[in-house]
């Protein structure tokens, strides 16, 4: 018997999207407060000192928390390779974007308190702010083009063509609903942000991202609505012509595709998605309660139910697509056609099965050592607080 | 296919990979330095270990951002920029880069943290037990990189697909135990560790003529001498052995490397320096030794090297093999699990040659309709750019039996002779700090250039690699990389200087006062 066929290649491919899934929520939950306090780090601290007790928070574990997004991109690679291939080459620039923000923010942490000089200190907080909004922002904007739809085109040899030149593929992202999805996205990090400063800095720092965490989470909450009522009634969304077999060869130009009534008729086929939704608002309306009456662990609790809620529900509804085409929506790239074959996705799947839980164990005692507040008198001592 | 797209594609990557491959090394031995370092401190107690700790372990910092930082570039620009090699090979490709993720830079990264912010939060040990996980993570993480790259270099365990129209993975224990990826993973944690020695070596050195913190330096040198000694050796053994993996896989890698025109009579000769003249087809001014290339290459007396000319003719047959599989596969495109069986067959004995048809795409769309000329053309494009690659070797080998010699003496005199260290010894150890990451750029350059015209050795081309990209796009990030690139650079100098100017900080009465303290904290329970 062959080792791999202990998973069928159908629940490998459903599997696979679940970790997708997985590993994207978790560097929304953890990366996602490195960005959100970088997003909120000019209007939280105002010191120098606080600044430091705000960096020093992070300080210790941002760089355990960026492997999310590293491991997201090795995933995608490794399980669904057309979907790295076509969007990554698709979305070039932008994600030139926020390659630089990746680039510049390791650096800013590791370097801004290395000189006294205040002109060099302010210039690494604007790099850390910088770094944290714009791929939190551009996150947002990719999704939304996602539940758009993107203009590409398979070749029979499947090569990946993106319609429109340098500048047309960058600013065509910037439609107006991925807009909206972009606020929505930066607005949530910076609110699960907040809830990572109250939880870990406190008085002045504390009550500062209170506010800023209450006025994000209205923004999530009109800002989410409003998308989806925008999906309701305004966009298009996609399905098989003919459902493909979902053991068969991953190719997506073996499958037709064609635009459908509304993505939230999914909401129909699979009433019990709605829970997705649904928590997604719950967890931003009793953060912002939270954040406003003053818990110190809860808003960060809540936060993270709302980023899951969200993610899961952008997921849940365009399931099984992962990225549909707009100009040619045969091309379009789905869990049944655009995976890894039955092989490596079982490989990635023991890999997986042996180190993400190792991961998840070491996390959480990593947190559980450096778990306390950063304060004022902390960040005068380098043995502890290096930032 | 619009050439500028690729010659821009690869100058970014060859950019950015080098640029990567600057802080790897350094991040490699001085994550190991430092935690033997600790070591030594939790086992003697004495505080002039932990401030050698700290010291080299903020260097190590430094270091360590810039490497993290130019990492997440490698693993995102396969899709931006290689968007078909991606696809093409991601089955086989991706699952080693995943696993890095997964089993090694999730470790470094998750420790690193702690071993900077956890001082005084963890015990003695336990925070050595930190180290010693960053440094295994930072090992890990080459391991994997390199299985992925030793695939490339070497592609076992994975067949063409004609459904899916890409590689397949057919066992990962063969990807993974590729002979080349294994040599080629000790030979570059060797060079790793030699660079880190090299600096430690040559900071404590010039510590020393400026008689400043002797006591660190002195130890320092010590530590790294004997470190740096076996590794190396063992940089120029593995190197050996990647040698001898390329006689048997990358014929014509190892033909370029050694200038190798016509095939000699075996053992052939080992040509020492000269100029080669790819035109030509000669290496002017040749010097040889006799009978070293042929022990290298084949580990025989009578087994043969081929030479550059009779690997081109062997390629031109391979082309016209290859387009009887990329017919078939025309056919095998259009009527799918429906084709003939007499199309799959002539398919499935052609298809180790599709690869070589596919150098024919660099010419016209259609490879069938390839003249004699385009075909003899591709045949020739096997030939890769010689004297970069016969050069960049010999430097890369000068420099290896350079560290063994200097790591050598070090080694001896810190040893068996006191620790007297002439002055002249001391400036040259200052002066040879950058060679180790020359040696190592070069060994990029022999085995990433030298494994042109291809991505996948034999499989799939470099020019055919690319993403539907404007040139436009390639030269907007080619300058933002090269600009964040620089300046990164001079601030990531600026700031090395200036902390190995300053020194160790913390004195050794802080380490006293430290060690008390851990005591009281630890003697309830004994």
């Amino acid at each position: 018997m062959i080792l791999y066929e202990l998973v069928s290649f159908e629940h490998l491919r459903l599997i696979w999207w679940l970790l997708l899934g997985v590993l994207l929520i978790g560097f929304a939950l953890t990366d996602g407060f490195d960005m959100g306090t970088g997003a909120l780090l000019p209007f939280v601290a105002k010191t120098d000192t606080e600044r430091r007790v705000v960096i020093n928070t992070v300080g210790p574990v941002w760089e355990g928390n960026q492997v999310w997004f590293i491991l997201g991109g090795g995933a995608i690679f490794a399980a669904f390779p057309p979907l790295y291939a076509v969007s990554f080459s698709g979305f070039y620039l932008a994600l030139f974007l926020i390659l630089s923000a990746f680039i510049v923010r390791p650096v800013a942490f590791k370097y801004r308190s290395k000189r006294e000089d205040p002109t060099w200190r302010a210039r690494w907080d604007w790099a850390l702010f910088f770094g944290g909004a714009v791929p939190a922002l551009l996150f947002g904007v990719a999704v939304g083009n996602v539940l758009l739809g993107v203009p590409f085109h398979l070749t029979p040899d499947l090569h990946s063509v993106y319609e429109g030149g340098a500048f047309g593929k960058l600013f065509g992202l910037l439609r107006p609903f991925a807009l909206l999805c972009g606020i929505v996205s930066l607005a949530m990090l910076v609110m699960h942000g907040a809830g990572w400063i109250v939880l870990k800095t406190e008085g002045a720092i504390a009550a500062r991202a209170r506010r800023f965490g209450s006025i994000a989470s209205k923004v999530v909450l009109a800002g989410y609505a409003l998308a989806g009522l925008w999906l309701a009634f305004f966009i298009d969304g996609y399905a098989f012509v003919a459902e493909p077999p979902h053991d068969g060869p991953s190719n997506p130009l073996a499958s037709a595709v064609a635009h459908s009534g509304s993505w939230l008729a999914a909401y129909g086929d699979r009433p019990w998605i709605v829970i997705a939704p649904v928590m997604g608002f719950l967890g931003t309306v009793m953060a912002g309660r939270a954040l406003r009456s003053g818990g110190e662990l809860s808003p960060l609790g809540w936060s993270k139910m709302a980023v899951f809620g969200m993610i899961s529900s952008v997921g849940l509804t365009i399931y099984p697509f992962l990225l549909p085409s707009s100009t040619n929506p045969d091309s379009s790239l789905t869990i049944w056609d655009a995976s890894s074959s039955h092989q490596t996705l079982f490989v990635m799947l023991v890999a997986t099965a042996i180190f993400m839980p190792l991961i998840l164990i070491y996390t959480a005692w990593v947190y559980r050592v450096l778990w306390g507040k950063v304060t004022e008198d902390d960040v005068s001592n380098p043995d502890t607080h290096s930032y | 296919m619009d050439i500028g797209v690729v010659e821009l594609s690869r100058l970014q990557f060859a950019m950015t990979a080098l640029y990567h491959f600057l802080f790897v090394p350094l991040t490699l031995g001085l994550s190991i330095l430092v935690a033997i370092m600790e070591t030594v401190y939790v086992m003697t107690d004495r505080p002039i270990w932990r401030q050698m700790t700290k010291f080299w372990g903020t260097l190590f910092g430094i270091n360590f951002a810039m490497g993290v930082a130019t990492g997440v570039v490698m693993e995102f620009q396969f899709g931006m920029n290689w968007s078909y090699y991606s696809h093409y090979v991601g089955d086989v490709f991706g699952a080693p880069l995943a696993i890095e993720g997964l089993m090694a830079f999730f470790l470094e990264a998750t420790f690193v943290g702690l071993w900077f912010f956890g001082w005084d939060r963890l015990t003695k040990v336990g925070h050595l037990v930190v180290a010693w996980l960053v440094a295994f993570g930072s090992n890990f993480s080459a391991l994997w990189i390199l299985i992925a790259n030793g695939w490339m270099q070497n592609p076992v365990g994975a067949e063409f697909n004609p459904l899916t129209m890409r590689m397949e993975m057919t066992s990962f224990f063969e990807v993974m135990f590729n002979t080349v990826a294994q040599a080629k993973f000790v030979h570059t944690v060797s060079a790793g560790y030699v660079t880190a020695s090299v600096f430690v070596l040559g900071v404590s050195a010039w510590f020393l003529l400026k008689g400043r913190h002797v006591g660190l330096a002195r130890r320092s040198i010590a530590v790294a001498s004997s470190f740096g000694l076996a590794a190396a050796l063992s940089v120029v053994v593995l190197g050996d052995e990647s040698g001898y993996d390329a006689g048997l896989n990358q014929k014509m890698k190892l033909a370029a490397i050694e200038a190798m025109w016509e095939t000699e009579p075996a053992p052939a000769p080992f040509t020492l320096v000269g100029i080669p003249d790819q035109q030509a087809r000669e290496t002017k001014w040749a010097l040889h030794v006799p009978y070293v290339m042929g022990l290298i290459g084949t580990r025989s007396l009578t087994e043969e090297i081929p030479g550059i000319n009779q690997l081109e003719e062997e390629a031109e047959r391979r082309v016209r093999s290859g387009l009887i599989a990329y017919d078939a596969l025309m056919t095998i495109q259009q009527d799918r699990e429906a084709t003939d069986r007499a199309v799959m067959q002539s398919f499935e004995d052609h298809s180790e040659d599709l690869g070589y048809a596919l150098l024919l795409r660099r010419y016209l769309d259609d490879p069938r309709e390839a003249t004699d000329a385009q075909i003899a053309q591709a045949a020739e494009d096997t030939i890769p750019h010689v004297w970069p690659i016969f050069w960049a070797f010999r430097i890369m080998v000068g420099l290896g039996f350079l560290f063994i010699a200097t790591m050598g003496y070090f080694f001896v005199q810190s040893s068996f002779r006191g620790g007297r260290y002439p002055v002249w010894a001391l400036r040259f150890a200052v002066l040879i700090i950058p060679a180790p990451w020359i040696a190592a750029e070069l060994g990029w350059i022999v085995a990433e250039y030298g494994r042109q015209p291809w991505t996948v050795d034999g499989i799939l081309p470099t020019a055919l690699s690319v993403s539907a990209l404007s040139v436009t796009e390639l030269l907007l990030t080619i300058a933002g990389f090269a600009t964040f690139y620089t300046v990164l650079f001079l601030i990531e100098i600026k700031l090395l200087l200036k902390y190995i100017r300053k020194g160790p900080t913390e004195d050794v009465q802080l380490t006293d006062d430290w060690n008390a303290a851990h005591r009281a904290r630890l003697a309830p329970a004994e």
